[in-house]
């Protein structure tokens, strides 16, 4: 079986980010960025089957501006064995993004997509499941365990309410949650040898998919700041503000 | 204009996060449908059926809606979205999963996690979790729509009656079928429909205690969230967690101890009405999100604060 990851690019998780004066977005010159952290736990997912022996091979997928092969190299660097790159803006939305897989889902014939979530820029929380409806695939999301068996895939999905068990028909679209596992760090040698690995470059519009927005971003602005509080010293002071000035208990 | 709300439900009752999903249809206006589809879920669509504002319910019984399996839902859905102007879902996990299936099938992009309807076709959402807030605004005649349950005030259950009917199931796809659920019991409050919520993270340092948060959390009929560091530690069930990547809140009173206030853990509660913050590092970031704040150690603040209320 082989296994296709896509990967983003997108801010590190630590930034602060900051809105453009202009509103037209937020600040990503000159800013950390780093590979969306749920796609890593879906690489991570993916090395761990392979080793396992469940997979012969891992495709990493990344659409985006050109430095998004940083992205792909460093999944690679973790110790996928090649990439696809097709270049795109940085807010191509879910539903393209979903077209564009598609599309090389039916180039590569994979037998599982590991997706993340959701990419922590966006909060979409979409890609996966529009791929898995494209593709008349069944889906698992938020996955906290995978087992494949044959052609059914076990999941165990974080849902509101705790815990839910699935099974689900193969192929099929995963899409991982963050309790799946920790994602490891790539060995010096795996990012040397990283940088022998192939990552082939596809183009949007030769997949016949049309990536321009089909939602108009009006604005972006920055969410009204909290007052600044004060620090109480005790708790029989912390109680009385509660009862007597919030009036909340 | 017709807009259809997705029910969500256990086929015994509504889950609220519905009522604020219409609160949100309402506010787009136009005529409100509601679909109700599970397994053996009349009571549900009776109960759907005296929602304030419902025109219409729409009920799937069949076996095949038993569990939200969303390779039977969706196509559903897509298969009358065309009567629609708006199909909207709450935010939630059933949200979630079946919403951008709807969409990917009707062709249509998805809004997701909505706190504002600017008009019929523009709206505001978070976005990087929470420090920018994007408006958008949507050219295409169908609009696929989740809501964040917390920016709109919960619809009253009772005040409509809709007629009730039936639509005639799509068959099992064949393509998933439902196993069993952990769900974690509890007598409190649901955390994101909790008046008060009282947070534990790794300062807990032990599943064991968070009864300290409980006894509190009883006292005040609070519910118990954490922070993910408290869940991935085991210290509680996955449901608890609060944030950018588990539940948002916005209760009257939160109150987070031994929580150091991660961006990611800020986008679920910063909206909260007033925030209370215990943690012993006074350089914390939660206490730059907290009204009121106290330096102190839990194990000494938590079990006193518990004594005093
Ligand atoms: C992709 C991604 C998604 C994420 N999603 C979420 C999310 O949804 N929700 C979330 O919460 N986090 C999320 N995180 C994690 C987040 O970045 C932080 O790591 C996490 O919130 C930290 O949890 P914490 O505050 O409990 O732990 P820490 O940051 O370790 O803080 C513990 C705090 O406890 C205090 N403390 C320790 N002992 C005591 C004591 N005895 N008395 C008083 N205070 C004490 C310390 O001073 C410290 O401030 C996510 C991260 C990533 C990368």
């Amino acid at each position: 079986m082989k296994i296709l990851v896509p990967v983003k690019r997108v801010i590190d998780y630590n930034v602060k980010v900051r809105v453009k004066p202009d509103q037209s977005g937020v600040e990503l010159a000159n800013v950390k960025m780093a590979m969306n952290p749920f796609d890593e736990i879906a690489v991570e997912q993916a090395l761990r089957i392979k080793e396992a022996g469940g997979a012969e091979e891992i495709v990493l997928v990344s659409i985006g501006p050109a430095q998004s092969q940083e992205t792909i190299r460093t999944g690679l660097a973790m110790g996928a064995d090649r990439g696809i790159y097709i270049e795109a803006g940085q807010d191509v939305e879910p539903l393209a993004v979903a077209k564009l897989l598609k599309a090389v889902v039916d180039k590569e014939a994979p037998g599982l997509v590991l997706c993340g979530k959701q990419a922590i820029d966006g909060d979409c929380n979409q890609t996966g499941q529009m791929l898995s409806a494209l593709l008349g695939w069944s889906q698992g999301t938020f996955a906290s365990g995978i087992e494949i068996a044959g052609d059914t895939a076990k999941i165990i999905r974080e849902v509101d309410g705790g815990l839910e068990h699935i099974s689900i028909s193969m192929p099929c679209v995963v899409t991982v949650d963050l309790r799946l596992n920790e994602p490891r760090y790539a060995s010096l040698p795996n990012i040397m040898k990283a940088k022998k690995k192939p990552i082939d470059a596809l183009d949007a519009a030769d997949l016949g998919v049309d990536t321009a927005p089909r939602l108009t971003l009006v604005k972006v602005e920055e969410p009204e700041a909290r007052q600044a509080g004060i620090k109480v010293a005790s708790v029989t002071e912390l109680v009385d503000k509660l009862k007597n000035e919030a009036k909340v208990i | 204009m017709s807009i259809l709300v997705i029910v969500e439900h256990d086929n015994q009752a509504v889950n609220v996060a519905t009522l604020n999903t219409i609160a949100a249809a309402k506010e787009i206006g136009g005529d409100l449908h509601l679909l109700v589809a599970g397994e053996n879920c009349g009571s549900v669509a009776s109960a759907a059926a005296a929602l304030d504002g419902a025109g219409k319910v729409l009920c799937a019984d069949s076996a095949e809606y038993g569990h939200n399996l969303a390779e039977n839902l969706a196509p559903l859905v897509s298969g009358i979205a065309g009567d629609y102007s708006h199909i909207l879902a709450p935010a939630t996990t059933f949200g979630k999963n079946v919403m951008p299936r709807i969409a990917a099938l009707c062709d249509v992009p998805q809004i997701s996690d909505i706190i504002e309807v600017i008009d019929s076709d523009t709206f505001k959402r978070p976005i990087y979790a929470g420090n920018a807030l994007a408006t958008v605004k949507s050219g295409d005649d169908l609009k696929i729509i989740t809501v964040r349950s917390t920016a709109f005030e919960a619809v009253a259950d009772t005040g409509g009656s809709a007629a009730i009917d039936a639509l005639s199931s799509g068959g099992d796809k064949g393509l998933s079928s439902y196993d069993k659920s952990e769900l974690s019991s509890s007598e409190r409050p649901e955390l994101t429909s909790a008046n008060i919520v009282v947070s534990g993270g790794r300062g807990m340092q032990d599943g064991a205690n968070f009864t300290m948060l409980e006894s509190v959390a009883d006292k005040l009929g609070a519910a118990v969230g954490a922070s993910r560091a408290a869940v991935d530690a085991g210290f509680v069930p996955n449901d608890y967690q609060v944030g950018q990547t588990g539940k948002v809140v916005a209760p009257e009173l939160y109150l987070a101890v031994g929580i150091s206030g991660a961006i990611q853990h800020l986008a679920g509660m910063k909206d909260s009405k007033v925030i209370v913050a215990i943690n012993k590092d006074e350089e914390a970031p939660i206490f730059q999100v907290a009204d009121y704040g106290l330096v102190a150690d839990l194990f000494d603040a938590v079990p006193e604060f518990d004594k005093e209320i």
